[in-house]
């Protein structure tokens, strides 16, 4: 068998040649070019040129701090790297100037430094010590925002395809025993233990098997799967080719929604690199063991994320899903025993085979172990991408990395899974995350999204968001889940218009529980969690809706009204200029008054009034 | 020797052979569990969820259908949890359905309506909005109401798995999911859906979704006497339901064929109309003077008689030939040849579905 070793030497080579140079890299992951990343590559590339600048200019996907972005990271031999956030086109000029001609950072635009060997400028928080990242691990998010996602000598030179070398040497079963002993489970929500999993498609006879990756990642609010495959491709490949190798498959298909068209441009630019060398497909290197990687681009359906319609998906099939058992490891794909798991557990592997399964399982709590990514978003001032370890509170998660919550206002829940997930309120916050913890909760893990709500949000239109949306995405094949979340939806509509009735809430309860119980697959089985969270923390937020025909939190429409406080008002005309219904009169420096009957209850006035004397009531 | 497995269900020990489904073990005992979506012919969605059963130690409540019963396993069918989910399921369903069982044609012998009594469902569980779909009836034999359909799937897969058309399959999502051919058009246009009208959809449909365009308003379901009879169009012989009102004809439904099973083509399941038609001939005629005039059966055989034998006195049978036809019976068709070879002396017979 062949190894790497030459290969590897030379591309440790290029990367060293690459970290002792003077060098502007720009992030350009989604969140980046949707900021306005590649604006800013190209301004800087101008400006380079323009001065002639001595300086490499190279980009690298989100390395987190979505909430920064444009980033910009420059680093001079022999100093600290600094990465700067909301870079924009107009800041390009003074940073070049000032970093890289005069090798003085812009200390204010600077959001972290990464100081290596070097000596760290002071003033500029330290990457492993800023609250942002003071209580992450970077594992699985290693290579996010250090590395070239598009070029491979970089991964290899990072440890990347240590660890498919070294399975090449192992018997399959002690690939699979490693990672039972890892203590990994499926991050896609699940959780359910990984190496038993392989353990059962490696126990069942077949000459023909698969490993899928999971990559629909649908759940509003997550996109750490899209991170991972955006910054770093190789390591999903080579979780996949491990995993191929360990149950006796020798094809691979990632199914990744065709919204993200960055990670499947790079993923296939990773398939061909890695083809290129030889490390992927016939007989890899020198072995047995051949394994190809193919992509399909899935066509938008939530439901797609279900193990069993995305197989349905691939074969060509409407994306629906099937009974199980069979379970994909025993018939799955083209009824093969296929091996199924989501990009962030893939991921995880040839850091667990490469650093061994005892150091994975020292992170993490009894039952849950290692690292989960997080994405935070909503009412709070950081969001993006977090990696921590599991087990960490959710208020650290909150308050810490997140950094609380945006314009001093009140946290009021914790969206924890999607659609499949649940609310959960301020006296949960000091709940560790693992995967027992928030189910008890009446949450899931899920895969990973966090939104985070403040006072100005109403629990009754969050569960309406998420009915809706699940009712939206439901594939229609199971009555509960087809017409069961319809008759959900309509009736918190009923609540948010201002005609519910106390009785609505038992209906309500009653449908959730069989919806929960008769569902055909997971998205049935656990879309009433939002409504059934929110009853069992926000109770009282309904029967306000209710009995008072109040939305306290000064939501839903129906149950507003919008009021002149004659005392405050100095009677400018601002409020009755915006009003687009005409619901506004008074005379000029006279209090106005607002005709509830044509209001439509846009808000508008609201805005417009400089002086608060417009108030939801 | 079959291996078994032996299970409890609802306190009954029942022995079935391993591979057999909780549904099929109960109904073998004699338990109702009641399905939609379920065809012992078709494959298994485990979809419309209104077999549930409770199995103590299953996370939730299985679909029968598609449970495989286990040595040991203990199923309640009629438990508070199994008959809460599946009233709820049918009030659902009876949600989004129109509340005509007054004027549906298949009062009587609809499922949702079986059900719903047998639960003492009631309609009006969920008010809130239902489909509003046109009535498909733009071809001469089948009418589609969507707004009936409970998406059970069986027409979906009774045109792929039996007929081999794949002619509809479910479309969009949700509440808006609906059965329909390609691009959401109808059976009759033929620059997409290649539906050839055989109405095997219809005779799995266990709803008023599907229906015999003839059929509707010739009679109630319980009106109806059924004749099962062979079919005369081809050699086939697929067995049918003549279904006979006031001593005529209304329609023909599926039954359980030995050769067809409930298989038909528009032939046999749409071709009946020459039965009671003005132009069909009810007796020989006999051409006198240039005219055919009706005769009775004995005069035209005695005639018939006469001339064969008058040819076969002076050319000799062998110059007679017989062609027989597809449509009729075997028997009558050995009857036939019986008649050319012994009676009138001729080798010379042949057959329609030959030529």
């Amino acid at each position: 068998m062949n190894n790497l070793n030459e290969l590897r030497a030379k591309c440790k080579e290029i990367y060293k040649q690459k970290l002792s140079r003077p060098r502007v890299v720009v992030g350009l992951g989604t969140c980046g070019i949707a900021s306005g990343g590649d604006k800013v590559m190209a301004a800087i590339k101008k400006e380079v040129e323009a001065r002639g600048l001595d300086v490499d200019v190279d980009f690298t996907s989100c390395i987190g701090m979505c909430y920064r972005e444009p980033m910009v990271e420059v680093a001079l031999p022999g100093a600290a790297s600094v990465v700067y956030g909301d870079i924009f086109p107009d800041k390009v000029a003074q940073l070049l100037e000032s970093h890289i001609v005069n090798k003085k950072p812009v200390y204010e635009w600077a959001a972290i430094q990464i100081p290596g060997e070097a000596t760290p400028y002071e003033g500029i928080d330290i990457m492993e010590q800023s609250s942002y990242y003071g209580k992450q691990v970077r594992s699985v998010t290693s290579r996010l925002g250090r590395t070239n996602p598009e070029k491979i000598e970089e991964y290899i030179a990072t440890g990347g395809y240590e660890g498919i070398e070294k399975c090449l040497q192992m018997e399959r079963q002690a690939i699979i025993d490693e990672i039972k002993k890892s203590g990994l489970r499926g991050r896609g929500g699940g959780g359910f233990p990984t190496g038993n999993k392989w353990q059962f498609v490696y126990n069942t006879p077949g000459e023909k098997k698969y490993a899928v990756c999971n990559a629909d990642e649908g759940d509003p609010g997550a996109f750490m799967d899209r991170s991972v495959l955006e910054g770093d491709p190789h390591s999903v490949l080579e979780g996949m080719m491990i995993a191929g190798l360990a149950i006796g498959a020798d094809e691979g298909y990632i199914y990744c929604r065709a919204e993200y068209p960055l990670a499947i441009r790079r993923l296939n630019l990773a398939i061909a690199e890695a083809e290129k060398h030889g490390i992927l497909g016939d007989k890899i290197l020198g072995s047995n063991f051949s394994f190809r990687i193919k992509i399909k681009a899935g066509a938008g359906a939530f439901v797609c994320g279900e193990e069993t319609a995305l197989l349905n998906s691939i074969e060509g099939q409407r994306g629906m899903p099937r009974v199980r058992p069979p379970f994909p490891a025993i018939s799955g794909l083209w009824a093969k025993p296929t091996c199924l798991n989501n990009v962030e557990t893939y991921a995880n592997v040839p850091f667990i085979i490469r650093k061994g399964a005892d150091w994975y399982a020292s992170m993490g709590t009894e039952k849950s172990k290692g690292s989960k990514v997080f994405c935070l978003t909503g009412k709070i001032n950081n969001t993006g991408l977090a990696e921590v370890p599991m087990g960490i509170t959710l208020r650290e998660v909150i308050f810490n990395i997140a950094g609380g919550i945006q314009d001093g206002k009140k946290f009021k829940a914790v969206q924890s899974g999607g659609p499949s997930g649940g609310c959960l309120p301020e006296e949960k916050l000091d709940l560790s995350v693992d995967y027992d913890s928030l189910t008890a909760a009446g949450a899931i893990m899920g895969s990973g999204g966090l939104v985070v709500m403040d006072e100005t949000t109403c629990m009754v239109d969050v569960a309406k968001f998420f009915l809706n949306f699940t009712q939206l995405e439901s594939c229609g094949k199971c009555t509960p889940c087809r017409e069961g979340t319809k008759r959900m939806l309509e009736l918190l509509q009923k609540i948010c218009d201002g005609k519910g009735e106390l009785k609505d809430l038992d209906t309500l309860e009653r449908l959730a529980k069989v919806i929960k119980s008769s569902a055909l697959c997971g998205l049935g089985q656990t879309c009433p969690n939002p409504v059934l969270t929110t009853l069992r923390y926000f109770r009282k937020e309904y029967e306000a809706h209710i009995v008072d025909k109040r939305c306290p939190a000064g939501v839903c429409a129906a149950l507003l009204c919008y009021v002149v406080v004659a005392e405050k008002c100095t009677g400018c005309g601002a409020c009755l200029r915006a009003c687009p219904a005409g619901a506004i009169t008074g005379e000029k420096k006279e209090p106005h008054s607002i005709d509830t009957s044509k209001c439509i209850k846009c808000g508008a006035c609201m805005t417009k009034c400089k002086f608060d004397a417009i108030i939801k009531a | 020797m079959v291996a078994t497995v032996t299970l409890t269900i609802d306190g009954i020990q029942v022995t079935v052979p391993k591979g057999t489904t909780v549904l099929e073990a109960a109904e073998s005992v004699g338990i109702f569990i009641p399905t939609f979506c379920h065809d012992p012919e078709l494959s298994k969605p485990g979809a419309c969820r209104i077999c549930v059963v409770e199995i103590p130690g299953a996370r939730n409540l299985p679909a029968s259908c598609v449970t495989e019963a286990t040595e040991g396993m203990v199923v309640y069918t009629a438990s508070d949890a199994v008959i809460e989910a599946r009233k709820t399921n049918l009030e659902l369903l009876l949600a989004n359905h129109p509340d005509d069982c007054l004027t549906c044609h298949k009062n009587g012998e609809c499922r949702l309506q079986e059900y719903a009594y047998y639960y003492g469902v009631r309609a009006d569980a969920f008010p809130g909005e239902k489909h509003q779909y046109p009535i498909e009836d733009d071809n001469p034999f089948i009418v589609r109401d969507m707004n009936k359909c409970i998406l059970c799937g069986k027409c979906v897969r009774m045109c792929q798995e039996i007929q081999g058309n794949n002619v509809i399959d479910f479309a969009y999502r949700g509440f808006n999911a609906i059965v329909t051919p390609a691009m959401n058009t109808t059976y009759s246009d033929t620059d997409i859906s290649n539906c050839v009208f055989c109405g095997n959809c219809v005779s799995v449909c266990p709803v008023g979704a599907l229906s015999e365009k003839a059929m509707l308003g010739m009679g109630r379901r319980w009106e109806m006497k059924k004749v099962t009879t062979t079919c005369p169009y081809c050699g086939v012989g697929c067995s049918f339901d003549l279904n006979v009102k006031d001593g005529k004809v209304v329609g023909v439904t599926s039954t359980d064929g030995d050769v067809n099973g409930r298989a038909l083509c528009v032939k046999g399941r749409f071709g009946y109309g020459f039965i009671h038609h003005p132009d069909r001939l009810k007796t020989p005629l006999i051409k006198k003077d240039g005219k055919l005039v009706e005769a009775t059966w004995d005069e035209a055989i005695a005639l018939v008689a006469e001339k064969m034998g008058a040819v076969k006195e002076q050319y000799g049978g062998e110059t007679i030939g017989l062609i027989s036809s597809a449509r009729c019976t075997n028997e009558e068709n050995y009857l036939m040849n019986k008649l050319g070879r012994v009676v009138l002396g001729t080798n010379s017979i042949d057959h329609c579905a030959r030529l």
